[in-house]
């Protein structure tokens, strides 16, 4: 958590946008590090492959398309606006987890509502080894299949978006007899 | 292109296999140990990007060529949704899967199978097209 803490201030405090990707990547890692100490397998795997793997790839895509620097646009005024607003919300939301139970808290809400049905019957009655599979496919199949489409929106988006733009300039490329240079430049 | 990293390429040429016999892996074995179809996806599609990244977009849509990872990501999405269909069909609520077979059990078993199948596709075929539009897209620098 000290080590995540610190990342997160070299995350704020660097300049050059290529070594804050980097360091969300290591940030990602070390949350997924922390998921396995808490035994959630399946969440660090997830966090592992998708936050310290694929967004760093997309973030050095972005890079790639926009610029390494980061612009110091906002005046003084601005930037301690903004750092009000983030410290409140932050004090607001640690306020929050006072209520929260202990963690491994027996009489805890969330061991009580659904979750003892979950882990006691899924043997009978869907027969998965991996409770986690058996809750989020059948259990929970409709919030799996919300997720799905979260993800097809996302790739259909970025393809309405950008897509467009790539066809365009494809076309662009063929009208074009000489594109050897602007091919090196690409990588 | 990094025509030069003759030790990046040579290495990423070993690893990709291992990388997508991995995520078949973790996607079929996701009902007896960590993984499923969302992860399995993530892998699959991170050992296509890895293969972009070293040899060039272009060179990967040649194996993949885009209408075919578009295809995927509508093949995959319905793929989850027939399979509720399906359960309707048989007789059951949308997404039933105790209908599927004639023990509930093994119907559990072929829908949850079926449906992270369907999420794998989809997540890997979004993540792939992601990528390749992002970075075939010419930017200023």
């Amino acid at each position: 958590m000290l080590i995540m803490g610190a990342i997160a201030l070299a995350i704020a405090r660097i300049r050059d946008l290529f070594a804050v990707s980097m360091l969300s990547g290591i940030f990602s890692l070390t949350g997924a590090a922390i998921y396995v100490v808490l035994d959630a397998v399946d969440v660090a795997f997830t966090e592992a492959a998708v936050g310290a793997g694929i967004s760093t790839v997309l973030m050095l895509g972005t890079l790639a398309l926009t610029t390494r620097q980061e612009k110091l646009g906002a005046g003084k005024a601005k930037s301690t606006a903004a750092f009000l607003v983030v410290t409140l919300t932050g004090a607001v939301l640690v306020y929050g987890t006072f209520d929260m139970p202990r963690y491994g808290d027996k009489i805890a809400p969330i061991h009580h509502h659904v979750a003892p049905r979950y882990l006691g019957k899924s043997a009978e009655e869907v027969g998965m080894p991996n409770v986690v599979t058996s809750v989020l496919a059948s259990y929970r199949s409709f919030d799996t299949l919300g997720e799905v489409f979260v993800i097809f929106t996302a790739a259909t988006g970025v393809l309405a978006i950008m897509g467009r733009a790539a066809r365009r300039r494809r076309e662009d490329e063929e009208a074009d007899e000489n594109n050897s240079p602007a091919k090196e430049n690409a990588s | 292109m990094m025509h030069r990293k003759v030790v990046l390429r040579v290495v990423s040429k070993f690893l990709i296999p291992p990388i997508l016999l991995f995520a078949l892996y973790v996607q079929f074995h996701g009902d007896f140990g960590p993984g499923g179809g969302f992860q399995a996806g993530v892998i699959f599609g991170a050992g296509f990007i890895l293969y972009a990244i070293l040899f060039g977009v272009e060179t990967v849509k040649k194996v993949l060529p885009p209408w075919a990872t578009r295809l995927l990501l509508v093949v995959g999405v319905l793929t989850y949704g027939l399979t509720g269909v399906a359960g309707l069909l048989l007789g059951g609520n949308y997404l039933d899967y105790n209908v599927l077979a004639h023990d509930p059990l093994h119907g559990q078993h072929y829908g949850i199978l079926i449906v992270e199948l369907g999420v794998g596709i989809t997540v890997a075929a979004s993540m792939i097209t992601i990528f390749n539009v992002f970075a075939g897209h010419r930017g200023r620098g």
